[in-house]
């Protein structure tokens, strides 16, 4: 097992590497533009509203649906609940919550569709679920171009298009009747303090595993080393400057924390072994009485509801959105970030996901300055980081097509293992 | 469980539209006992144990006439899991193993040893935690129960076939109140020693009051396994005999069996073997499900080579790979020169023409018409029936048409016109065509796959009829892949035999069935024969 396959492990991480890579470029290009702790600053704000979306992708990809693509739909039916929290002028918190609540369903019933429709095309889950996303956004322009603000009236101020009908361009949160920064700001404190409060909870329960012999005494001091090491450097005033700027929003990152519970502890249940089974070999799965569709169904709602949610946190750390086009690139920018963080079209993991948020997330940040002492023009670093996302996707389906053809022997070879 | 048998299947009929492949068949086994069932392909073998796992094609096509009696209680089985929940168990042929997950989730896969935790409660059972360590220790002891010593934390990606095929015994052994398992060929893939222990556990797991159905070519194994043996033919029973009462040469005879007349008759002659015209070495062949693993064997120039023996065991593979149709490895030479495989191309311009077993997905282009058929791979690999302008190439009509006409009348190919198209055709002149569109190639050696598959008796006879008379007349070689025997024995002048993907014998037509019968199980006849007389 010491043997390190090097060609191998630079093979399957090759669309991470080129990533980091990409990324230190950018990141040395642009720290005259714009200085290091500005990019943090920028880089928590963004972790903190798209990590729980992207991670809303793990359950279909082990479930061997590849990535959900159709997340899309479930944005669409959180930005439904917004309209109606805001019409009804509920703000703050409880709205936060009420609109959180009302996507349940409404993100569960298209979800239900969606795994219906994608058992009827097993295999092409992945164009298959970002055609419905184009498809429901003609719906859901039919529903708030048309039916909303015109066959049902519509009453809070600057809902409606002035002068015409239909929902206006840009729903506004920042206003009395709207939810703006209703978790990020239950609770901020600075970095420093945030990685006290993070390393002491993981110290405990390090310490507690130790203690109870769940964890071995190696591994537990490495993590305890890890942390206490991360704390000194901190302690450095240079190291420390970085993160001036950065404000934790404690409550958000929990809720993902927790997202990130979520989904290990559901793969450790009945219903997360069948995801597994379902994703390795459905012939098998169907033969020892696992009811294939069924499971798929649920996978692909479990994953709706979820990006619903992950899309309420996202607009209520913007302020506002386009009424649009705001779920319009939802599907592509998480499926991007999450395939940067090393995960396949059939494996995917917490760490992958928040992995690869961090660094799509750091390249948008720094592309455009970097853009601008290469090019002289930030569009040019603009247009990179738009380019490069969908060349990440495209390199890593190409890539696991690759990992496929390797496999292939001479006949006698295959024939005589 | 006082019944006598534990299963009976008492005169299962099934039909598949007009085609009957079960009739009036019976099946009974007794608790505890290992129950051989031997058959070729196309006996009724599968469709049976279909019947007995409820599986949906057989209730989507009319259901079976029939009963099925488990423990002396009538029953109706309504799908796989009801099966199982019954107490019958199936060990695949082909695995059904998670390759990402480790033996012991393999085993308890769908079966799942759970603690409930809080929601759980809420949202019922799926949400309920694997308890690993329950899960684990039920599969160390399935295990052993097998002999297997490997560790329960291994994951299947990698391990040995032999180790997967006892993973999934190990499986079945460990769904509670099995009463009965069926084992569908359950050696084809196990190395000789591996083989051996598991017959050992077979006999064990029979020890312990669980039948076992035992489906199997290899008679050998049969005999050495089995408590009683029943063999289908044509979709009927045959007899159900004792295995004291006989022996594998018995075995053999019964399973072959004579089917009817033969219906095409040959003046017998001397095999031709003046001049080799395709010498085949070592040739292995990837092909899903009709394997080829090392097979040699020279084709002499004028004769018909029959190639026979069950399905799946790679008789298909042999053409197909060295067409190069499928990765091919080996040497292959026509007339002295080297064949290089690997481009399907170079085997058509050497002038190797074949016919495949694959009529309607290979073989034709059904919305063409007769001539365009006829002429299409000519013009393709030669360039022939071409008008050449420079870069350019057109279509040669008349020289296509004239062609076409020749083979028409040739070969007696029954349409309405060369531009019939020929997806129009009867099954047995849509063969006719393949056959005129090899000709057309003017190739000096035919491959012909499965030719009379799936088409009707007269056509059978007009196209074997049409073999003869083109190696009679014309001269030409022809290797002619079939799964039925007396078709191959009505017109070639050696059969070669293989099983598990490597040649077992080359037998004369004349041979007994016995002979064929224990070639097909992959015995040698003759050394079968030395062994007995020592």
């Amino acid at each position: 097992m010491r043997n390190v396959n090097w060609g191998k492990l630079l093979r399957e991480n090759a669309v991470t590497i080129m990533f980091i890579l990409m990324t230190a470029l950018c990141l040395i290009f642009s720290v005259e533009q714009q200085p290091l702790n500005f990019v943090l600053y920028e880089l928590f704000g963004r972790l903190s509203r798209n990590a729980f979306i992207v991670l809303a992708l793990i359950i279909p990809i082990v479930a061997g649906m590849g990535i959900n693509f159709a997340i899309t739909i479930g944005a669409m039916a959180a930005q439904i609940a917004v309209l109606w929290v805001i019409e009804w002028g509920i703000s703050g918190l409880p709205g936060m919550l009420l609109a959180a609540l009302m996507t349940v369903p409404l993100a569960a019933f298209f979800g239900f569709l969606i795994g219906k429709l994608l058992n009827k095309m097993k295999g092409q889950e992945m164009i298959g679920g970002l055609i419905l996303g184009y498809f429901a956004n003609g719906l859901y322009q039919l529903l708030f171009l048309f039916i909303f603000g015109n066959l049902i009236p519509l009453n809070a101020p600057g809902l409606v298009i002035k002068g015409s009908t239909g929902v206006a361009n840009t729903i506004d949160l920042s206003t009395e009747r709207g939810f703006k920064y209703a978790l990020d700001d239950l609770w901020k404190v600075d970095f420093g303090t945030a990685m006290y409060i993070l390393f002491g909870v993981l110290a405990v329960i390090t310490i507690i595993m130790l203690i109870t012999k769940k964890m071995k005494p190696v591994r537990g001091g490495v993590y305890l080393g890890v942390m206490a090491a991360a704390v000194g450097l901190y302690q450095i005033p240079v190291v420390a400057s970085l993160f001036s700027m950065v404000k934790v929003p404690m409550v958000t990152f929990m809720v993902v924390g927790v997202l990130c519970l979520f989904n290990t502890g559901l793969l450790r249940t009945r219903l997360g072994q069948q995801f597994r089974a379902v994703g390795q070999n459905r012939t098998v799965a169907n033969a020892s009485g696992i009811n294939v569709d069924k499971v798929r169904v649920i996978a692909i709602m479990i994953s709706t509801v979820l990006a619903g949610w992950g899309q309420l946190i996202f607009v209520q750390n913007m302020g506002s959105f386009q009424t649009y086009g705001a779920h319009e690139q939802v599907g592509l920018y998480a499926g991007a970030a999450i395939l940067v963080g090393g995960a396949g079209i059939r494996k995917a993991t917490n760490g992958q996901a928040i992995l690869g948020c961090i660094l799509f997330h750091l390249l948008f940040i720094v592309a455009p300055a970097a853009g601008k002492s290469l090019f002289g023009d930030a569009a040019i670093g603009e247009y990179f980081r738009v380019f490069i996302s969908y060349g990440v996707i495209a390199a890593a389906l190409v890539i696991h097509a690759w990992s496929g053809v390797q496999k292939k022997k001479t006949a006698k070879e295959a024939l005589s293992e | 469980m006082s019944a006598e048998y534990v299963l009976e299947m008492r005169n299962i009929t099934k039909n598949y539209g007009e085609n009957t492949v079960l009739n009036d068949v019976t099946l009974k086994v007794r608790p505890g006992e290992i129950h051989a069932l031997l058959g070729e392909n196309g006996a009724g073998k599968s469709t049976l144990m279909n019947v007995l796992f409820g599986m949906p094609v057989i209730h989507a096509t009319g259901g079976f006439g029939g009963e099925v009696v488990l423990d002396g209680d009538k029953t109706n089985i309504t799908s796989p899991h009801d099966a199982m929940t019954k107490g019958i168990g199936m060990v695949h042929q082909e695995f059904m193993l998670l390759p990402g997950f480790t033996v012991t989730e393999n085993i308890k896969l769908n079966r799942e040893v759970t603690r409930k935790n809080i929601v759980s409660r809420v949202l019922g059972r799926n949400m309920e935690t694997l308890n690993m360590n329950a899960m684990s220790s039920a599969a160390r002891k399935a295990l052993d129960s097998v002999g297997m010593s490997i560790d329960e934390y291994t994951r299947v990606e990698g391990m040995p076939v032999g180790y997967m095929q006892f993973v999934e015994i190990a499986r079945e052994i460990d769904k509670t109140g099995i009463k009965l398992l069926v084992f569908d060929e359950p050696t084809a893939v196990l190395t000789e020693s591996e083989a051996k222990q598991l017959v050992s556990v077979m006999k064990a797991i029979a020890e312990s009051g669980i039948a076992i159905i035992f489906i199997t070519h290899r008679l050998d194994e049969v005999m050495e396994a089995a408590d009683s043996i029943t063999i289908l033919r044509d979709g009927k029973l045959v007899t159900c005999l004792d295995k004291k009462q006989t022996s594998i040469i018995e075995l053999a005879e019964l399973m072959i069996g004579r089917k009817g007349e033969a219906m095409v008759s040959v003046e017998p002659r001397e095999v031709p073997h003046d001049e080799t015209a395709m010498s085949v070495r070592d040739l292995y062949v990837n092909m899903s499900g009709e394997e080829v693993r090392g097979v040699s064997f020279d084709v002499f120039k004028g004769e018909i080579l029959g190639i026979g023996g069950l399905a799946g065991q790679g008789k298909l593979g042999i053409p197909n790979g060295v067409m190069s149709l499928y990765p091919s490895d080996g040497e292959v030479t026509l007339f002295g020169e080297q064949l290089t495989l690997g481009n399907a191309s170079n085997a058509l311009r050497m002038g190797i023409a074949m016919v495949s077993e694959d009529r309607k997905g290979v073989g034709l282009l059904l919305d063409q018409s007769i001539e365009d058929n006829i002429a299409f791979t000519a013009m393709q690999v030669k360039g022939e029936y071409l008008h050449k302008f420079g870069p350019i190439s057109l279509k040669d009509g008349a020289a296509i048409r004239a062609q076409a006409e020749k083979m028409i009348k040739e070969l007696d190919i029954r349409c309405f016109g060369p531009l019939q198209h020929s997806g129009t055709l009867s099954g047995g002149n849509q063969q006719k065509v393949c056959i005129a569109r090899a000709l057309t190639l003017n190739p000096r050696f035919l491959f012909v796959s499965e030719p009379t598959r799936g088409i009707d008796i007269g056509a059978k006879k007009l196209v074997l009829e049409t073999l003869v008379k083109l190696n009679r007349e014309m001269g030409m070689t022809i290797v002619m892949v079939s799964s039925e025997l007396q078709e191959l024995r009505s017109i070639c002048d050696r059969i070669m035999i293989v099983s598990e993907g490597k040649l077992v014998d080359i037998l004369s037509p004349a041979a007994s069935d016995a002979d064929f019968g224990l070639a097909m199980s992959g015995i040698k006849p003759d050394e079968h024969r030395g062994g007995e007389a020592q």
